[in-house]
């Protein structure tokens, strides 16, 4: 029993240490890091369009992390953005960074698509818009009537991907998703972003 | 670099280092010292030499050459029964998700291609059936079939009864009642949102408790047990227990860890469920099935001892690997890409004890499907822990991240190397537990080129699709839209080689329930991929 025990304790020692590595001493050092000032906290529709982006799970195809010019050229080249910095993450709970690409990151795709109307057509029928886009259709973020009523948001489908009679508007879900989308703009500078040193490298100070 | 960093670098060398030197004083006090007497510890008294296996040739099974023999024999028949109730409950569960698992997975690869697939229902779209699929596979089949496994090689490992198995029976109903209330959660929408920790933290808080459970027969049983040395599987197995539920509660804590730092304990907690849980028990279960079906021990049990120590101390580290070019600050990447890379230690040293042992019996490999199995998966683990150390690597890791190469290679390890081993416990055990043979080892044989074919295609489309759209990503002349169109006929043979898979687990299921409810005949001669050398019958 002693020696099972010292395995056990052993194992959940080694454990801790790596907790202290890779949990404790990230979070110290980039909870202190700076907020950006121009990153504006989401508002709550915003927010609400974010839980949607999780229920949906977005994040499964969709990444958002901009990697450095200098590492993967092709992030920043194809309009990707700058590369994040743990600030522009602050009012993320939970973080969505995201691990595939098999489409697009979407780090600032407010920017790129700054349209409600592009962002609602393109969550309806992706391929409406982009022939050969094999990103899933969300139809149940959408109601299909025949005649909307006063302040529905009303999305004009191209046929033939649109209903053949009436219109299709969008649901709350969807105009926060749509929101969300938008809100997704990092362009602002990043104070934090290191500074590429010089080549010869001078004493720092 | 600031003052903070380098003290928190310095800080993180000098307890590895502190770790390292432990390591080496207690390898200098003879702590891992029982050499080969240790590594025998599997055997009866008398049965080295003797195959234990489902599968054995024509030849009676070793039932002892004196009285004590034989009492040793039917003591470990003893054992085996001891623990059946509990094993079943987490085998049959997880046969069951293992199929609802494959499903899933094969409804995402279909959408991947297809995607007006199923897509009209919410319930049913790509984000969400993907998440049911990862979970059912790793919380269901993978945790619960690897957990049945341990109850069976824990009062084997110990020579004594299980103790306490109503515990891990209860454990099993709790961890159910988690899954089915966790998947029922992600298909209604209501995900935490962090890969692998999908589950609301509420549901969580069930595979706590029933983990937990399993760990009072553990304990109950090493309390008991009757052997002075312990096995090098019982390491594993203990630890892995161990691991599991601190790294799940600190994972899941709601609330904690906002932003950034959120992604990182994310992919601490992500890579250690496979290193620091799964892989354990895989690594354990081979160490127990090789040897003890050719009937010999593992070439060197010192190695094996250092593996573990080794694996623990780096594989606890790797997980940031997959924040690599992420904003996160470089010294925690760097930290675990040096981790990753030191992990080909303990797969170098546990190749070469699964490997080694296996050196001039590779023939048993034609009829054990036990051996087939585990040993295949064993080369797999291999296989693609040597390639994760690679992939770690900032020159490799720049294309293959966000590609699905990454996809082909985790289940390189999830697939081809713990399940396959799963799949050859499975049938190591079954014959033990409810004194009944294999109804047909034709099932067998289809069951595993089945999943063997289907693996095959999945990785090898994936890998090679997956490298060429990483390679294409990095060159912002080829459009987006070129990559996905470059990729859809490897995910077109990825929904081939999932649905082989899938049909696979079908014949393997059907089988397993078939055992359950004893059909076929009960027979003398073990269930072979071949029937045996024919007797003599003159």
């Amino acid at each position: 029993m002693k020696r099972a025990l010292a395995i056990m304790v052993g194992a959940a020692l080694i454990l801790l240490l790596a907790t202290l590595t890779l949990v404790v001493m990230p979070y110290l050092q980039m909870s202190a890091e700076q907020v950006p000032p121009d990153l504006k906290p989401y508002t709550e529709q915003q927010q609400r369009g974010r839980q949607v982006y999780i229920a949906n799970g977005c994040v499964y195809c969709h990444s958002q992390q901009p990697r450095d010019p200098s590492f993967a050229p092709g992030d920043k080249a194809r309009g990707w953005g700058r590369p994040s910095v743990p600030g522009d993450y602050a009012y993320d709970k939970p973080h969505l960074l995201g691990t595939m690409r098999t489409g697009p990151d979407l780090f600032n795709i407010g920017a790129r698509q700054p349209s409600i109307d592009w962002q609602l057509m393109h969550l309806y029928n992706p391929r409406a818009i982009i022939k050969g886009s094999i990103m899933p259709s969300y139809p149940f973020l959408f109601r299909h009537v025949e005649e909307p009523a006063e302040g529905d948001k009303v999305v004009n489908i191209p046929p033939p991907y649109g209903p053949e009679s009436g219109k299709i508007v969008a649901t709350d879900d969807a105009l926060a998703l749509a929101e969300y989308m938008l809100a997704l703009d990092h362009t602002y500078p990043a104070p934090t972003l290191p500074k590429r040193q010089p080549k010869s490298d001078q004493p720092k100070e | 670099m600031t003052p903070t960093i380098a003290v928190l670098l310095i800080i993180t060398f000098v307890l590895s280092t502190v770790g390292l030197l432990l390591l080496i004083w207690s390898i200098a006090n003879n702590q891992f010292s029982h050499g080969q007497a240790a590594a025998r510890t599997i055997f009866s008294p008398g049965e080295e030499g003797h195959s234990e296996d489902p599968a054995r040739p024509s030849d009676l099974p070793f039932t002892g050459d004196n009285s004590e023999q034989a009492a040793a024999i039917e003591a470990r028949w003893a054992a085996d029964q001891s623990s059946r109730t509990a094993i079943l409950t987490w085998l049959s569960s997880s046969v069951f998700w293992l199929l609802l698992g494959s499903f899933f997975g094969l409804a995402s690869s279909i959408k991947m291609h297809f995607p007006e697939f199923l897509a009209a229902s919410e319930f049913l779209t790509f984000g969400r059936v993907r998440p049911v699929h990862l979970n059912a596979v790793t919380y269901g089949w993978a945790s619960m079939a690897g957990i049945g496994v341990a109850l069976f090689l824990i009062p084997r490992l110990f020579k004594t009864s299980l103790a306490g198995g109503k515990y891990a029976v209860l454990g099993g109903f709790i961890w159910n009642i988690g899954l089915v209330l966790g998947l029922s959660a992600i298909t209604l929408g209501l995900s935490d949102g962090e890969e692998w920790l999908e589950f609301p933290w509420q549901v969580d808080l069930l595979f706590v408790v029933g983990g937990a459970l399993c760990a009072i027969p553990l304990l109950l049983t090493a309390a008991n047990r009757q052997v002075e040395h312990l096995y090098v599987t019982s390491w594993y197995l203990m630890a892995a227990l161990v691991w599991f539920p601190i790294l799940f509660l600190i994972a899941n804590l709601p609330f904690a860890f906002p932003g950034a730092s959120g992604a990182t304990v994310n992919w601490w907690f992500a890579h250690n469920v496979l290193g620091l849980w799964v892989t354990p028990i895989g690594i354990g279960i081979a160490y127990y099935m090789i040897p003890k079906i050719l009937g010999r021990p593992i070439i060197s049990y010192q190695l094996s001892l250092i593996g573990f120590w080794s694996l623990a101390l780096f594989y606890s580290q790797v997980g940031i690997h997959h924040l690599i070019g992420g904003p996160i600050p470089t010294w925690l990447v760097t930290l675990s890409i040096v981790h990753s890379v030191m992990m080909s230690i303990p797969v170098i040293t546990v190749a070469i004890n699964h490997h080694g042992t296996m050196m001039g019996n590779f023939g048993r490999l034609k009829d054990s499907p036990t051996l087939r199995f585990v040993w295949i998966g064993a080369l797999m683990y291999t296989v693609s822990s040597l390639q994760g150390s690679m992939e770690a690597l900032r020159s490799i890791n720049v294309i293959t991240h966000f590609t699905h190469y990454t996809v082909a290679h985790a289940h390189l390890g999830m697939y081809a190397f713990l399940s396959f081993i799963l799949f050859g416990a499975v049938y190591f055990i079954m014959p033990r537990l409810t004194n009944w043979e294999w109804p047909w080892r034709r099932l067998i044989s289809l069951h595993f080129w089945l999943v063997s074919a289907g693996i095959l295609i999945y990785v090898v489309s994936l890998t090679v699709a997956g490298w060429k759209q990483g390679v294409a990503l990095l060159n912002a002349a080829m459009p987006f839209l070129d990559i996905v169109k470059m990729t859809l006929p490897a995910l077109q043979a990825r929904t081939l080689g999932g649905a082989l898979m899938t049909l696979g687990h079908l014949v393997f299921a059907f089988h397993f329930i078939a055992m359950l409810m004893r059909h076929g005949a009960a027979t003398e001669q073990p269930t072979l991929f071949r029937p045996a050398i024919k007797e003599t019958t003159q």
